[in-house]
């Protein structure tokens, strides 16, 4: 079977072909309860004596990198380890800042594992695999413990006790927190323990090296081709096996809530070898951002979500009111969550309050500058509690308001706008975390597997550590011991071509030599998805996106200017080289929007919707996870599709009217 | 607003580096100092001039990539922020603002304001953590954390490795970080079993890298953007000699 849907826009036809469905053969029929220990006791174990002689590669020291190589590490393994950061402390997860969920039910309010695992499938929109997030329900109550035992600061009550609260919309309290810092936290437990492996000599960590291209022979992953950032030399890293920690693509858009180097290079580059790339277009946006406040804006902050608890969200009532919000009368504003929504109100989920702000935007009612903002107002709150109170509950969060704006949140009402925060997208892995390419391992935000296509809060952090602290480590024991591996060559044809390529590309960017700077495309890509491929999606948008974006890439090879040398810390270079990707890797992004002609989850398309402006799943069409094979830049993809089975969790429509 | 930026310019470890004015005639209020700073690369991109380099990723004040010294002062003049989080409004028109790398020893210059921080690295790498593998944590409820000691250590874990407290320090001390860790981990029950070990370890990794000694200036407590106290560094000196008494090593 095949088909061929061209963008009919006048250059290159872009469209796809449909190959064989994908089936994941990693895990075990019969009860979920019971399918990861019995994946667990099927899989075959490496002597401790043999650990030693196995090499793995870990790139990435976030969340997912640094418990992965701790753990490998501990273990026995040899593990060589990447970031491009000076520290592996500083990786993104570093920012997160809600909270962790586990399924512990310290509070006794009915949570279990089996409610956890079914709040994720259906805050996924049915679009993940059920075997998967059942098994990160389990492994989250060891999480706790571990990073307890670790001593990571989680908030205590004065009995001593563990607190939790709630968190996105779900009815128990089982979001462990360490106040606004939880990733930070988590973060520098997992680096801890790391540090003590690398002092122990099991890790061998390359700081500020950046992976440049994954080496395949025959058919299995054995290394990396890395670039030292400081000296610019290009070195080839062969293992046994390769993991990809490198979390998410949400820089694509230019403006998200990522750290400001973040990038895709890692995954398109593995994609490019031959793993494919699951559903690409479930990015998530979160509703309170501080808008931008002119051309300059370099990234975007987000406001904790907590703040929708008390404060209203309105603008005014008529297009192009320039008044200040003080002076804009009571009965001339519109409070539209509480209107459109008024049973949940300003809580509603985050991608239906998302939407509504661009809503009120686009009618031109939007306040700030250039009319992308909402007002998120504490006045009544300040009116019904105190300024005392408030400041109790939000002080942290009001001052790093009036650092970045210069406003007083007591005073003049907050502004917020939506942005890009999280991307569900990301490498196709099956049960066993590994990519198509057998010895390729993904995890944490860089594969696809257990958010579908919506990311619960305080979810990200636990799949991090699920996957890094105790899905990989016997997993990839497996694939070791059963994989009957020659040693891998430095010099094999392999590894030289992948270094050639890596190289070459470098030097390609150095020679443009042309008038417009790195950041100038980024600008210009992250605007036009953010423009068509953004909070809301149609037809006749993601055309446009997919006949503009190839134009665009033509143009940076062409015009790019990259100063100085491959020889050296060259900031322009790595940015050009990271963009040159993002170029390639957002043609596929809109691709799998334009191809999945429903909504769910954080992908909304608009010719899919119920008549009340709600994101409308086509079950019948859609229900499985789409998995890109790449044939070559520019070049038609190959669609897999991965059928999702829905045998615990009946598929029903979200409401939140 | 208008500003004149005089900057640290040297292009390499070994090469001798001097401060280079550089006209900003358009900035906007509003603006990050870095982003400002991303408006005079651009500039210099296409003028042909090499960017300058700096280090920076969250942009949030958290993962302590940023870090120069900006009118003498680590991070710039306002408390408790971080560079990238530092924005223009902050200064005036016509300022004259000198852009200075982190100056240390132990933290030698890589390029342009970039420095290499990996003795904090090695110095965590020496004790700073508690022995727990993967899987052999009992149930996170078995010890109680009485919320005063939770607290303390948490203020303590805020600690975000920049090194400010080291740029800051006339003896380029490293006492304000290391204290940080050793309080975090030493108050907690779960640091009692390394709670010796740990403070010796460490005292000794940071006196290897070279870093100066503590004379109670306090100057790194002002310059740290988490405001960790300077009774941590007490504690770490209460106990180094508790360590070194009890002759565990
Ligand atoms: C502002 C913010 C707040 C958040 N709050 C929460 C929250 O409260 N709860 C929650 O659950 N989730 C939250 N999230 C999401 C969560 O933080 C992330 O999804 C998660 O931390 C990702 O972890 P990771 O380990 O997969 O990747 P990351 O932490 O992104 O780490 C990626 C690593 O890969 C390395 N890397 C990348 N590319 C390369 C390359 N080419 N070569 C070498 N190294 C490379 C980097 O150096 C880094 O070490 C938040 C996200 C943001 C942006
Ligand atoms: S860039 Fe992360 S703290 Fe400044």
């Amino acid at each position: 079977m095949s088909e061929i849907i061209t963008n009919g826009a006048g250059t290159a036809p872009i469209g796809y072909t449909v190959g064989e469905d994908l089936v994941d053969r990693a895990a075990p029929d019969g009860p979920i309860e019971t399918r990861w220990t019995r994946r667990k006791f099927a899989a075959k174990l490496v002597n401790p004596a043999n650990r030693r002689k196995h090499r793995i590669i870990v790139v990435g020291t976030g969340l997912a990198g640094a418990s992965a190589g701790a753990t490998l590490g501990e273990q026995g393994y040899k593990v060589i380890q990447f970031c491009y950061q000076d520290s592996p402390r500083r990786a993104h997860s570093i920012a997160a800042q809600g909270g962790i969920n586990a399924a512990k039910n310290y509070r006794n309010d009915g949570d279990s594992v089996r409610r956890l695992f079914y709040d994720t499938i259906k805050g996924g929109d049915f679009r993940a695999r059920e075997s998967n997030v059942h098994r990160l329900a389990e492994v989250s109550v060891q999480i706790i413990d571990q990073c307890v035992a670790q001593g990571v600061p989680f908030a205590r009550e004065y009995s001593g006790l563990l607190d939790t609260r709630s968190f996105g919309g779900v009815q128990v309290q089982r979001t462990f927190y360490a106040r606004g810092q939880t990733g930070q936290q988590l973060l520098l437990g997992a680096y801890q323990a790391l540090s003590r492996q690398i002092d122990a000599g099991n890790v061998e960590m390359h700081p500020r090296t950046e992976m440049l291209d994954l080496i395949v022979i025959d058919g299995r992953a054995r290394g990396i081709i890395a670039r030292d950032l400081v000296t610019g030399k290009v070195s080839t890293y062969m293992a046994d096996a390769v993991v990809l920690a490198t979390g998410g693509y949400g820089n694509v858009f230019y403006l998200s809530t990522n750290a400001k180097n973040s990038n895709a290079s890692a995954i398109w580059r593995a994609c490019k070898r031959g793993a494919y790339m699951a559903n690409p277009c479930y990015t998530q946006i979160h509703p309170t951002c501080i808008p931008r406040s002119g051309d300059h804006q370099s990234k975007l902050t987000l406001m904790s979500e907590s703040l929708r608890n008390d404060g209203r969200i309105w603008v005014p009532k008529k297009a192009g009111d320039t008044r200040p919000p003080d002076q804009i009368p009571e009965h001339e504003r519109d409070y539209y969550l509480e209107r459109i929504y008024p049973s949940f109100g300003n809580l509603v989920p985050r991608d239906i309050a998302s939407r509504a702000a661009k809503n009120v935007c686009d009618e031109g009612r939007g306040v700030g500058p250039g009319g992308l903002g909402v007002y998120l107002d504490f006045a009544d709150a300040i009116r019904r509690m105190g300024e005392d109170k408030v400041r109790e509950k939000y002080g942290n969060l009001f001052e790093m308001y009036e650092r970045i704006t210069g406003e007083n949140p007591y005073k003049v009402p907050m502004r917020i706008y939506p942005a890009i925060h999280y991307t569900m997208g990301g490498l196709w892995v099956d049960y066993d975390l590994q990519s198509t390419v057998p010895g390729l391992f993904v995890i944490g935000e860089a594969n696809f597997s257990d958010h579908g296509a919506n990311r619960l809060g305080a979810s990200a952090l636990m799949q991090g550590l699920a996957d890094g602290y105790f899905v990989l480590p016997p997993v990839i024991g497996n694939y070791l011991a059963q994989a009957k591996l020659v040693p891998a060559d430095v010099d094999s044809p392999e590894a030289r071509e992948a270094y050639d390529r890596s190289t070459e590309r470098l030097e390609r960017l150095l020679a443009v030599n042309g008038d417009r700077t790195p950041d100038s495309f980024h600008r210009e890509l992250g605007q036009l998805l953010w423009d068509y491929c953004g909070m809301a999606r149609n037809e006749a948008g993601l055309r446009k996106a997919l006949a503009r974006i190839p134009e665009l890439r033509e143009e940076f090879w062409q015009r790019v200017k990259v100063p100085g040398t491959g020889a050296e810390l060259n900031q322009s270079l790595e940015k050009a080289n990271r963009i040159s990707d993002f170029l390639e890797f957002a043609e596929l992004l809109c691709l799998d929007a334009l191809h999945r002609a429903e909504s769910c989850g954080g992908h909304f398309r608009e010719e899919s919707q119920t008549p009340d402006g709600e994101a409308l799943r086509d079950d019948e069409n859609f229900a499985y996870a789409a998995a890109w094979e790449f044939t070559g830049v520019g070049s038609p993809p190959v669609l897999h599709r991965e059928q999702l089975k829905f045998e615990e969790v009946h598929l029903a429509q979200r409401s939140y009217a | 607003m208008k500003v004149t930026l005089r900057i640290w310019r040297q292009s390499g470890p070994d090469e001798s580096g001097k401060l280079v004015d550089y006209q900003m005639d358009d900035v906007n209020p509003d603006m990050s100092f870095l982003e400002m700073l991303d408006v005079l690369n651009e500039r210099l991109i296409l003028n042909g001039e090499a960017p300058v380099a700096f280090d920076h990723d969250c942009r949030e004040g958290i993962c302590g990539s940023c870090g120069m010294v900006i009118n003498g002062m680590p991070h710039g003049p306002q408390t408790l922020t971080t560079t990238c989080q530092l924005h223009m409004r902050t200064f005036s028109d016509g300022d004259v603002i000198v852009v200075e790398p982190w100056r240390s020893a132990a933290f030698p210059i890589i390029k342009d304001l970039v420095v290499d921080r990996t003795a904090f690295d090695r110095i965590i790498q020496s004790g700073g953590y508690i022995s727990v593998a993967t899987g052999s944590a009992p149930e996170a409820h078995s010890q109680l954390v009485p919320k005063p000691d939770a607290d303390l250590a948490f203020e303590n874990a805020e600690c975000i490795g920049c090194g400010a407290c080291v740029a800051a320090c006339p003896n380029g001390s490293s006492m304000l970080f290391v204290s940080a860790k050793v309080s975090h981990l030493n108050v907690l029950p779960q640091g009692q079993p390394e709670r010796e070990t740990r403070v010796l370890r460490m005292v000794e990794a940071m006196d290897l890298e070279g870093f100066g000694g503590c004379t109670n200036t306090g100057e790194c407590t002002n310059a740290c953007p988490k405001g960790i106290p300077q009774a941590s560094i007490a504690r770490l000196n209460r106990e180094y000699l508790r360590a070194s008494l009890s002759g565990r090593r």
